[in-house]
């Protein structure tokens, strides 16, 4: 077993990727996501990878754009007002069918809004984020170690049904410390990526990437085809952990830095003789539907905790058809839920009901 | 035997371009530049959003579609991930020296070892005829309809001139295809800022200046004389920028 390092959540991504084979990083300083960039910066000219620091995270994307189109594993990062000047790019990724990494390190909205953590990204980061029909494959990790295992899945899920992934983070996550094992390196195979603009070498027809198509008819076409992998990662990769849920009548819903939260308070309601649990989504996007439409049977009622005014409450009420009350317990603007506050939510949802 | 044919470097696709545009000449000049130096098969091109936005169908090399004004920025991921290709943008005034601005000057301040070839029309052409970074003053446009007002939309941008102000960049040149000795020293201009980057000299940034008759209300041959007669004094032909030929000096 290897052994264990006390790390920073972003210098876990950016160790991570690394071994994950990435050796390009683009990026651009933005506060609480910084210490990727500056791990990047260190490292990479060490191991013949590229670090460069872009003049604006529009052109970060783009260089992440270009090097995806040449089927190399690449990545970005940034935090909340950054990744919303990226959403043009990612879009356009998503359109050209490029897989890469992007990494949100989410910090309090809409605007400037303030530097501490936060969950409110979670819309953009489900629905879509920029404009057109399409989704990213979104993780959401609830620890260190998370950080660092999380990573190696995004890129490999990415390249495997060429959808961009995002790591959906916060800056408690970025910037609290953990011990954690980090992954051996791997040596990525270079797996033919026939698609990938390197040079026809006279051999082949020129490749083309691309996210234009002026006929109607075609464009739908391509729309299809991606919604057609988006239902094959709905089907295989919607990943979660179920926390005291045998028997539980009450199921918590958080992910991230309030699940940690939450399930502090899970414990101190059992103990006071209330049947709850929790499930921790840990792909946003699939979300893990077909866990909450298991114990919507089950249980008398959902709490969704989230640092946000109410986003993840919407995919819970979807994925248990509003069959059962959905309760908010939440804070925002970089304030984080206690576990007290959790607790009485539990409790006056219990109470409620009874 | 064979005394014209199409560059190998073009595909067999019919250009899209309008009568008289001379988009098609240079499509032309930069497939010459390919085919002449032999490198077809381990180039990229990175295509515009503007008239060129489908060149990615008429070169025979691999071709990428960057969103609008990125194109820069694109081919720096482009050449860092595979700095043995050669790598080059295809971009108009809009695209350039607009939205795209800031991807233009921060990857000619890196000296980023690519080729740039910048179309200036003076004029938005795909979308219909909008005043452009470098519509001349008094240009009337479809958005500047009784002429460009310097006073309120400011003046047009000299994209060489600027650019060579700056440490960075290795090759900044003016050419235009008006006729046929322009036509001739534009293709040798386009050429050297492809072998500046086989060289491993940097940045090199080809502006060549063109016309779009369709928006600008003229015939070809009237299009052209515009040219001489209005663009070519604002945006004087030269090379602004030789720094391998200014330190052999």
């Amino acid at each position: 077993m290897a052994e264990k390092v006390l790390m920073k959540g972003n210098e876990a991504i950016a160790e991570a990727a690394i071994r994950a084979g990435c050796r390009h990083y683009f990026g651009y300083p933005i506060t609480p996501q910084t210490e990727v960039a500056a791990y990047m910066a260190k490292r990479m000219p060490k191991i013949g990878g590229v670090f460069l620091q872009a003049e604006s995270e529009i052109s970060a994307i783009n260089m992440v754009y270009g090097v995806a189109g040449a089927g190399i594993r690449v990545m970005t990062s940034s935090s909340s007002p950054g990744i919303s000047l990226k959403q043009e790019g990612i879009s356009y990724l998503a359109g050209a069918d490029l897989p890469a990494l992007i990494v949100n390190v989410q910090r309090g909205g809409p605007g400037l809004g303030g530097i501490q953590p936060s969950q409110s990204d979670y819309f953009q980061a489900t629905r879509g984020g920029g404009h057109g029909d399409y989704h990213l494959i979104v993780l959401a990790p609830a620890s260190i170690q998370e950080m660092a295992d999380l990573t190696a899945l995004a890129f490999d899920l990415s390249d495997k049904y060429r959808v961009p992934a995002m790591m959906l983070a916060d800056g408690t996550m970025g910037q609290m410390m953990e011990p954690v094992e980090l992954p051996e390196p791997i040596e990525l195979d270079a797996a033919e990526k026939p698609w990938a603009v390197t040079g026809t070498k006279m051999k082949r027809k020129h490749n083309i990437i691309n996210s234009l198509y002026l006929s109607p008819e075609k464009l739908e076409e391509t729309n299809l085809e991606r919604f057609e992998r988006y239902e094959q990662i709905k089907k295989n990769e919607q990943r979660f952990e179920s926390f005291m849920m045998e028997d539980a009548e009450y199921c918590v819903v958080a992910y991230g830095i309030t699940a940690r939260v939450s399930k502090n308070a899970v414990i101190a309601a059992r103990a006071q003789g209330i049947k709850v649990g929790m499930i921790r989504p840990i792909t946003l996007w699939p979300f893990p539907e077909k866990a909450i439409a298991d114990v919507t049977d089950q249980v008398k009622a959902f709490i969704s905790v989230e640092l946000s005014m109410g986003q993840m409450i919407e995919d819970i009420k979807l994925a248990s058809s509003c069959k059962k009350p959905v309760v908010l317990c939440s804070r925002v603007g970089g304030v984080i839920t206690t576990p007290e506050e959790v607790l009485e939510t539990i409790k006056k949802t219990a109470g409620g009901n009874k | 035997m064979v005394v014209f044919e199409k560059p190998k470097s073009l595909t067999d696709a019919q250009l899209h371009y309008c009568p008289g545009c001379t988009h098609g000449i240079i499509h032309r000049l930069v497939a010459e530049a390919i085919d002449s130096l032999g490198i077809e098969g381990k180039t990229v091109g990175v295509a515009p959003v503007g008239c060129a936005v489908m060149a990615y169908d008429y070169f025979a090399c691999d071709m990428v579609e960057a969103a609008h004004g990125r194109a820069p920025a694109v081919a720096t991921g482009l050449k860092r991930c595979m700095p043995e290709n050669i790598i080059f943008t295809y971009q108009g005034d809009g695209d350039l020296a607009s939205i795209g601005m800031a991807e233009t000057v921060h990857a000619a301040t890196r000296n980023e070892n690519i080729t740039i070839i910048f179309v200036n029309n003076a004029i938005y052409g795909m979308t219909g005829g909008q005043m452009a970074p470098t519509s001349l003053p008094g240009q009337v446009t479809q958005t500047s309809p009784y002429g460009r007002d310097v006073k309120s939309a400011g003046y047009p941008v000299r994209v060489s001139e600027m650019l060579a102000t700056l440490e960075g960049p290795e090759y900044i040149a003016r050419v235009a295809v008006n006729n046929v000795k322009n036509v001739k020293a534009a293709g040798a201009a386009i050429k050297k800022a492809f072998e500046n980057q086989i060289n491993g000299k940097g940045f090199s940034l080809v502006e060549v200046v063109s016309t779009c008759p369709t928006n600008w209300g003229k015939t070809p041959v009237d299009a052209l004389k515009w040219l001489e007669e209005n663009m070519l004094p604002y945006y004087p032909l030269g090379v602004y920028k030789d720094r391998s030929a200014e330190e052999a000096k």
